[in-house]
């Protein structure tokens, strides 16, 4: 058989199948709830909702950061995408067992299932997102062009991440609580709820921002709701210092591919 | 046939790291690490296994529990990696290792068909263009809208199956599980796979059913403790297999059969004491497998503490937790018996085997004017196996005509 046809129907296959996890996945994750798919918008949004009262209107955190609510939900937003992928992605396999035992498919399809669903959800919620800012009658900035290119260093992050993680759960079951906590210590790590001038020394806010989630965080606030948010161009007045977050984003890319395809073609014997 | 081979398997070997004690967990893993490595079992699965599957071959792998031909299977299938090797498939192949693979309770009968389907690589434009016969073969149609956890197994079972045929594929593997369900179930997949054949299709069926490898397959090769050790016509693969069941079934049995030797304790000394029971074949030597037609002879001893008028006798053989499948009464058989005390019988009941393969246990009652003076339940065993056709509880000697009229 000519190998290029043969990779077309590989790959077109691999996309029917990649469709019906993904299916599955939306159907089956509010399965038996009242409200059903409103949940993927009213949980960010709850949340949103107690953060807001809680650091904003108590706390008073972001007093002097133009148009808050909407720089604290797009925080929130990306970190729950973040949060998402690599949660769901860690458990995917081995909740995946049944399939690796029992019939042949490509492994990393199903880690690809779960960052598209995840997806999915970020796009939802953005949905939100640009609800609020026609409410607020904030203008969107010009530079918002660039949130897909953040969203995508998120996303290679989060896969990278998803697919190590993922493959190690299924030797070591301690993963998913040591990842419990990596991702509560991520979460005060990241200005999420604070903005990062609440920092006051200049050597923690550089550091802080060498963490990908922050950088690419505080990177989206600049580019749609205010430039006076503090990214690494105004922190170390030098953009290059960007590809250091950048770099650790790839770099759990590559490890990430690499482990998965080293581990999985043991899956099936090791579930 | 063609003699072009679709699968090659070369020199292929596979063995499981078992953890002796399995570290699931970062610290056991980082101290066995500081420590020694040992802490798996190798377990040799596959030793150098070597067989090709001819273009349009059913092919039979057969071994006992054990024996490593699941394990060949999902190498074979390409869900386990080989250690050493190589296997090579010439075609597209899709294992049958269970049925209803993927299926997810919480979704509707008319979902699972869908997903089930990308999972055999249908899209959802061709999975429409066959749903109706999906639904009708499976006789589903009024059921497709509810989850699938309110289906019978049953249910579930036709389904997937009448999913499962309509795979594109050249080369199928088939394990045993898939014939679950009914007899006539079975005849039914067996007819599919019959049918696929025909269309030129290799199938590779894994069992360790006698009569269905028989009936079906080609070739076949044995497998035991990851060896091949019979490769070819079936008929005498199918011979060698049951040999070797009847060896090791033979020591299971007779361990068996001893401990329960030793448990064997009158009610009483002082009244009749069943002493001994044996299960031999025709020419008296103990035995406990027999072939189609064979004479199965139940032996017993017994020794009377005091004497007895006329007491009856009962053998029965049953399947486990079954009921008695054959038995005797001598009083039925009009055989009058007077015990002195320290009176010892013998008794040797003498029966054709023309019951089905499986294991029957062995009961022997002592009764005075219907009260049991001494019985041994269930305690011995012998097994029955090789009727070609195993689908009834007996096989008496028959005869069938059919005659065009």
């Amino acid at each position: 058989m000519n190998p290029v046809f043969m990779l077309k129907a590989f790959k077109k296959e691999n996309k029917v199948l990649l469709a019906e996890l993904v299916r599955t996945d939306f159907k089956l994750r509010y399965q038996g709830s009242v409200l059903g798919y409103a949940w993927s918008l009213l949980r960010p949004l709850l949340m949103f909702l107690v953060l807001y009262i809680v650091f904003a209107e108590f706390l008073r955190f972001g007093d002097a950061i133009p148009n808050f609510p909407i720089y604290l939900l797009l925080g929130i937003v990306l970190w729950q995408f973040f949060s998402d992928m690599t949660n769901q992605g860690l458990g995917a396999i081995v909740g995946r067992g049944d399939l690796i035992r029992k019939i042949r498919i490509p492994r990393w399809l199903i880690i690809v299932s779960t960052s598209v669903s995840a997806f999915i959800n970020l796009g939802l919620n953005l949905v939100v997102v640009g609800v609020f800012i026609a409410i607020s009658g904030m203008d969107l900035l010009v530079t918002s062009i660039w949130l897909p290119l953040i969203i995508l260093e998120i996303y290679a992050l989060g896969l990278g991440l998803s697919l190590f993680l993922s493959a190690a759960y299924v030797k070591y079951r301690d993963v998913s609580y040591i990842w419990e906590v990596v991702m509560q210590a991520g979460f005060y790590a990241t200005p999420i709820i604070y903005p990062l001038t609440l920092i006051t020394s200049l050597t923690f806010q550089k550091l802080l921002l060498m963490n990908p989630m922050a950088q690419t965080i505080q990177d989206a606030r600049y580019t749609v709701v205010t430039h006076e948010t503090l990214t690494i161009h105004n922190v170390f007045n030098n953009d290059l210092y960007r590809l250091i977050p950048i770099s650790i984003s790839l770099a759990f890319l590559i490890l990430g591919v690499w482990y998965f395809r080293r581990e999985a073609k043991n899956f099936a014997e090791n579930i | 046939m063609s003699e072009k081979i679709a699968i090659s398997i070369k020199n292929v070997s596979k063995t499981f790291k078992l953890p002796l004690e399995r570290h699931g967990s970062l610290k056991s893993a980082f101290l066995s690490g500081l420590k020694s490595r040992k802490t798996y079992e190798r377990q040799e699965v596959l030793k150098n296994i070597s067989f090709d599957v001819k273009d349009g071959e059913f092919f039979g792998i057969v071994g006992r529990n054990g024996s490593g031909k699941s394990t060949l299977l999902k190498l074979m299938a390409g869900i386990y990696n080989t250690d050493k090797g190589t296997i090579e498939i010439n075609g597209k192949l899709t294992p049958f290792i269970e049925l209803g693979v993927g299926f997810n309770p919480e979704l509707t009968g008319r979902e699972n068909v869908f997903l089930n389907g990308a999972l055999l690589g249908f899209d959802r434009k061709q999975m429409e263009a066959m749903y109706d016969e999906i639904v009708e073969f499976a006789e589903l149609e009024k059921f497709m809208d509810q989850k699938l956890k309110n289906y019978s197994s049953g249910m579930q079972v036709r389904l997937a199956f009448s999913i499962a045929i309509r795979a594109k594929t050249n080369i199928l593997l088939i394990d045993e599980v898939l014939a679950v369900g009914d007899a006539n179930f079975q005849r039914k997949c067996f007819e599919i796979f019959k049918k696929l054949k025909r269309e030129g299709n290799t199938i590779v069926f894994v069992s360790h059913d006698v009569g269905a490898v028989k009936e079906y397959c080609d070739r076949a090769i044995l497998l035991d403790k990851g060896k091949i050790v019979a490769e070819g016509d079936t008929d005498n693969v199918m011979g060698e297999y049951l040999k070797l069941n009847r060896i090791s079934a033979d020591k299971e049995l007779k361990k068996i059969n001893d401990r329960s030797q030793k448990n064997i304790h009158g009610a009483s000394d002082k009244g009749i004491k069943i002493e001994k029971v044996w299960v031999a074949n025709k020419d008296n030597q103990d035995s406990l497998v027999f072939r189609p037609n064979e004479t199965i002879i139940i032996n017993v001893e017994a020794t009377a503490h005091r004497a007895y008028k006329n007491p009856s006798i009962v053998l029965r053989c049953n399947n486990p937790s079954g009921p008695a499948v054959f038995s005797v009464n001598s009083h039925t058989k009009k055989i009058a018996l007077d015990l002195k005390p320290s009176d010892k019988i013998r008794i040797k009941w003498e029966v054709e085997n023309i019951f089905n393969d499986g294991i029957y246990h062995v009961s022997v009652i002592i009764l005075e004017d219907e009260i049991v003076q001494d019985q041994v339940i269930e305690t011995h065993r012998f097994d029955v196996e090789g009727w070609e056709y195993p689908y009834s509880i007996a096989h008496p000697e028959d005869k069938l005509e059919i005659k065009k009229v």
